[in-house]
This record gives C-alpha cells, sequence and structure tokens, in this order.
C-alpha cells in the first residue's frame, strides 16, 4: 500500500510532464490534443540547441579526465601503501559531502582569484565548468573503481608474475578486463553527473557558456510552458537511457560476483 | 590538492574583511563569523536545520514500511522494485522539481483535480495555494531525497535475520515490543545512515527552497548564494558557507562516535 503510494508520489509529476509535453495548449492544464509542436519550437530554439552542445561537450571531456583521474587514484589507494593515506582517502570524499553550494563558490573565489580568463573560444571557454565537473564527479569514479578493484584477486596477478608477464601486460590482458564493467558504469555516471549538474554550473557559467539544466531554470523562472516539458523530456530521456545502461551491467556484474 | 585549494581560500576568506567593492584583504578578524550569529541569519539557520530535519524524519517515515516491503518481496520482484525506486535518482534534479511546480501550482493539475472532484460533489471549490511556501519546499526535498533513505534501510534489512522476528514472537512478545526492542536497535545503523544521507543535503540545498519556496522560506544555501551573486559580499558569504561545511562534518562526527560507541558497547556484551 505504502509501496503504491510512494511510486505514484515519486513517479507522477515526471510522467503528467512528460504526457503534457505532447499537448497542445499552451495553458498546459487540459488537454487539448496530440503535437510534436512544442519538440519543434525547443529543437529550433537556438541557444537551446546551443547549451544542449555545451552540455555535450562537457560531459564528454569531464568523463574522459574524471574517469582517468579516478582509475589512477583508485589504483594508487588500493595498491600502494603510503602515510597519511587515510587522510588522503577523506580528502577525496570531500566534495561527495559538503553542500553542492560550497563547492560551487569555492570554485568561483578560486577561478577569481587566479584570474581565469573567461573570453576564450569555444571548447575552452568550458574550461571552467569541466574542471568543476571533474572535480566532483572523479571522487564517484575513484569510489566505484576501488569496490571492484576489492573484488581481485590478487593470485590472478601473482600468478601472471610466475608465468612471465610485464607489469604492462598484467595490466592489460588482466587487471583490465576485470575493471572493464566498473569503468563503463562508472564512465555512465560521470556522464549523468556532468549532465545533470545544476548548482556548481550555476556559478560557473558565464553569458557565453551556458548548460541545458541552466537553460531550463531560466525557463522555468520565466513560466510554464510545454516547450519547457518538451525540453526536460528530452534530457530526461538521455539520462534514463544511460541509467539503464549502468543498471543493466551493474546486474550482470553482481551475478558474476554471485556465481562462483 | 585541487580539491583543497578553493576550501582554504573560501576558510581564509570568512575571516577577511571587506574592502570596497571588489578588494578583499586577508585581516584575519572574527567579523564575519559574529555577523553570521546576528538573529537574522541565525533564524535562518534553524529553520534550515528545521526544515532539513522535517524532512529526514518525514522521508523516514515513509521510507521505513517501503524498506521493509520491498526486502520482505518475492526474490524475483526485488531488482525491479530497487530500479523503481532508485531511478527517479538519474532524473535531473531540475527536471523533478519543474515537475513538482507543474503539479502543484495554483492552476496546476493537483488543483485542477480537487476541482473536478469537487464540482462533481457539488462543493464550490478555491484552487489552494500550495506552492512558495515552507510545506512546499519541505515536500519537495522529501520527494528528492526519499531513495537516499531508502536504499540504505533496504540494505540494512537485507541483512536482517528474519528467524529472530520469529523467536521473539515465540517468546510472546508483540508487534509494538518486537518493533521497539529488535528491529530498532539492529537497524539502528542504516537508520543512522539514511538519516544522514538526507539531512545533509537537505541542510544544504538550494534549488528546491529557490523554485519551490516563498520570500520567507529561505534556506542557508540562498543566504549565501545573496552574498555571493547579488550583495556581493564574499567574504560573509565565505563564513557562512563554512559555517555550513562545519554543521555536515558536525553530523558526520556524530554518526562516527555514535557507532563506534555502539560498536565497542556491542563487542563487550557480546559472550
Amino acid at each position: 500500500m505504502t509501496l503504491c503510494c510512494t511510486i505514484v508520489f515519486l513517479y507522477a509529476p515526471i510522467i503528467v510532464l512528460v504526457i503534457f509535453s505532447f499537448n497542445d495548449s499552451r495553458r498546459n492544464v487540459t488537454w487539448h490534443g496530440f503535437t510534436f509542436k512544442y519538440y519543434e519550437k525547443a529543437l529550433q530554439n537556438n541557444n537551446l540547441i546551443e547549451a544542449f552542445f555545451n552540455s555535450l561537450s562537457i560531459a564528454f571531456f569531464n568523463t574522459l579526465f574524471s574517469l582517468i583521474l579516478g582509475t589512477l587514484t583508485a589504483l594508487l589507494l588500493w595498491r600502494f601503501r603510503f602515510s597519511y593515506k587515510s587522510v588522503y582517502e577523506g580528502i577525496i570524499l570531500i566534495p561527495i559531502i559538503i553542500p553542492e553550494i560550497c563547492i560551487g563558490i569555492a570554485l568561483l573565489v578560486f577561478f577569481k582569484l587566479c584570474g581565469w580568463p573567461n573570453d576564450l573560444p569555444w571548447p575552452l571557454n568550458l574550461s571552467k565548468i569541466t574542471c568543476a565537473h571533474i572535480l566532483f564527479s572523479f571522487p564517484f569514479v575513484a569510489v566505484i573503481i576501488r569496490a571492484r578493484l576489492a573484488t581481485f584477486n590478487l593470485a590472478q596477478e601473482e600468478a601472471a608474475l610466475d608465468l612471465g608477464a610485464n607489469h604492462k601486460q598484467i595490466f592489460k590482458n588482466i587487471l583490465f578486463p576485470h575493471l572493464k564493467s566498473a569503468l563503463v558504469v562508472s564512465s555512465l555516471l560521470a556522464f549523468t553527473l556532468s549532465l545533470d549538474d545544476f548548482v556548481i554550473t550555476f556559478f560557473m557559467s558565464g553569458p557565453e557558456t551556458t548548460t541545458v539544466p541552466l537553460k531550463i531554470y531560466s525557463m522555468v523562472r520565466f513560466s510554464v510552458t510545454p516547450e519547457v516539458n518538451a525540453a526536460s523530456t528530452i534530457l530526461l530521456l538521455i539520462t534514463i537511457a544511460l541509467a539503464a545502461i549502468a543498471i543493466w551491467i551493474q546486474r550482470s556484474w553482481v551475478q558474476e560476483v554471485e556465481k562462483p | 590538492m585541487f580539491l583543497l585549494v578553493p576550501i582554504v581560500i573560501i576558510s581564509i576568506f570568512s575571516f577577511s574583511a571587506k574592502q570596497g567593492l571588489v578588494d578583499i584583504s586577508a585581516s584575519w578578524v572574527l567579523d564575519n563569523y559574529i555577523r553570521a550569529f546576528d538573529p537574522v541569519y541565525l533564524s535562518v539557520f534553524f529553520k534550515s536545520m528545521g526544515i532539513a530535519g522535517l524532512t529526514t524524519s518525514i522521508c523516514f517515515l515513509i521510507g521505513f514500511p517501503l524498506a521493509i516491503g520491498i526486502a520482505s518481496a518475492p526474490k524475483s520482484w526485488k531488482p525491479i522494485l530497487l530500479m523503481i525506486v532508485v531511478l527517479p535518482f538519474w532524473v535531473n534534479l531540475l527536471i523533478r522539481t519543474y515537475a513538482l511546480i507543474a503539479v502543484f501550482r495554483t492552476r496546476g493539475f493537483f488543483n485542477f483535480s480537487l476541482e473536478w472532484v469537487a464540482n462533481l460533489l457539488g462543493i464550490p471549490f478555491e484552487p489552494l495555494t500550495l506552492l512558495y511556501n515552507d510545506a512546499a519546499v519541505i515536500l519537495g526535498l522529501v520527494y528528492i531525497h526519499l531513495p537516499f533513505m531508502i536504499l540504505p534501510l533496504y540494505a540494512g534489512f537485507e541483512g536482517f535475520n528474519k528467524s529472530l522476528l520469529e523467536a521473539a514472537s515465540d517468546l510472546g512478545a508483540r508487534q509494538f515490543k518486537i518493533m521497539t526492542a529488535v528491529v530498532l536497535p539492529i537497524m539502528a545503523p542504516s537508520i543512522i545512515s539514511g538519516c544522514i544521507l538526507v539531512f545533509i543535503p537537505a541542510l544544504g540545498s538550494f534549488l528546491t527552497p529557490e523554485l519551490l519556496g516563498g520570500p520567507s522560506s529561505q534556506m542557508i544555501a540562498n543566504v549565501i548564494e545573496r552574498q555571493f551573486l547579488a550583495a556581493n559580499d564574499w567574504p560573509f558569504g565565505s563564513a557562512l558557507s563554512m559555517i555550513l561545511i562545519y554543521l555536515t562534518f558536525g553530523a558526520l562526527a556524530l554518526r562516527y562516535f555514535w557507532l563506534r560507541r555502539r560498536y565497542f558497547g556491542s563487542t563487550e556484551n557480546r559472550p
């Protein structure tokens, strides 16, 4: 009973939002017939398209860099013992723990103080936002990769060494296949985190660098129109597709662990 | 180290004085912190903590039976139910908040359905103002943070040994007694984790009060944002956000000490 109510509570607003993005009426409350009009309108909105490309490029670079950084961090924490290791581990988790708004303003002040230029040509003008996104998504990558590394059987590596493999070969043939699913899941997570982030981006963006969430925010502040519904639905579909892939991979991963 | 530098900068800023419009000198004064304890800002802090606390309790009241429900569901259903609960977590925060606005605004779907029901029953209907007040903020926060509560509780129930329940009822304990004497103490670590996971983001939330709240239901995050973007008083904003960070760590430290005490306590009692 509670389950049903909660599911309704969780999903009804989103479903209503999606349904009414097809509604042929500006007032948005009553159903006036099915239309793709607002999707066309949203797709013809140049600002929105630009924001969309910005979001995708930020998400792409963020995924790439946070994957590299996160994996290296996880390997470092897993493999080596060094002094103040637990302190380092704690620091890695800071961006996950402290409120987003604090990270946002801290980075705002940081970039202001180091005099980061604002008017760079296209891919570089997104660098501020991308750096900020890498900062808060690589800890998630590190946590996931580390969890996967914990299930790695060290005897495999020793066996490989005994059989004469060098470290490069071990990484390529043994460690990498083991980590593959975790890498995919964490890159999907990093991509979604970056695509969805509003608060931190809000403090990082300039007039030239809006992302989709920021654009939707300014549209929401203005009014509730089916166009916003349409834009949200597109973003929603992308994230749900990514989430579905990630959850599906994670399930096969869990089954693999349970099997032996 | 890239992580730490910005935080160190704002912690220095928080002790600095404002000079002119843009210049800030690091002068190690406590003025900003003293100003943060001004009744105006103090009330904002208390209000935010109250809102976050209420959100946490409501999430717990909904999440607890729900987690029991999922954990005791047939095995083939569990992954599906879990996925249903977790999926909204992946959906953009902004979109979910916007969806709530669309449903609960004065001319939204909720009022519309109420009006329809009222007309059916022949009762005169006045649209309710559901948004732009504290209740709307709490509703939005509950809506957004519910999965954070359900997941740890569910994980706790999964590891729960169900024969304990049978043992308790065999020994003649009633439902309520079983709940308070058996289930709650064993589940306490998961409950604490869930509460922390809801309380911390709820305390620092910015978007929900910004969009759903009225002018009087601003939380700390909104005040901080205004210090930076509108009032241009960076040192004071830094001081406020440092206090927010301290509160966060305070909550985490409470959990840590509580768990440690409990852990040592239970090993002593173990036969």
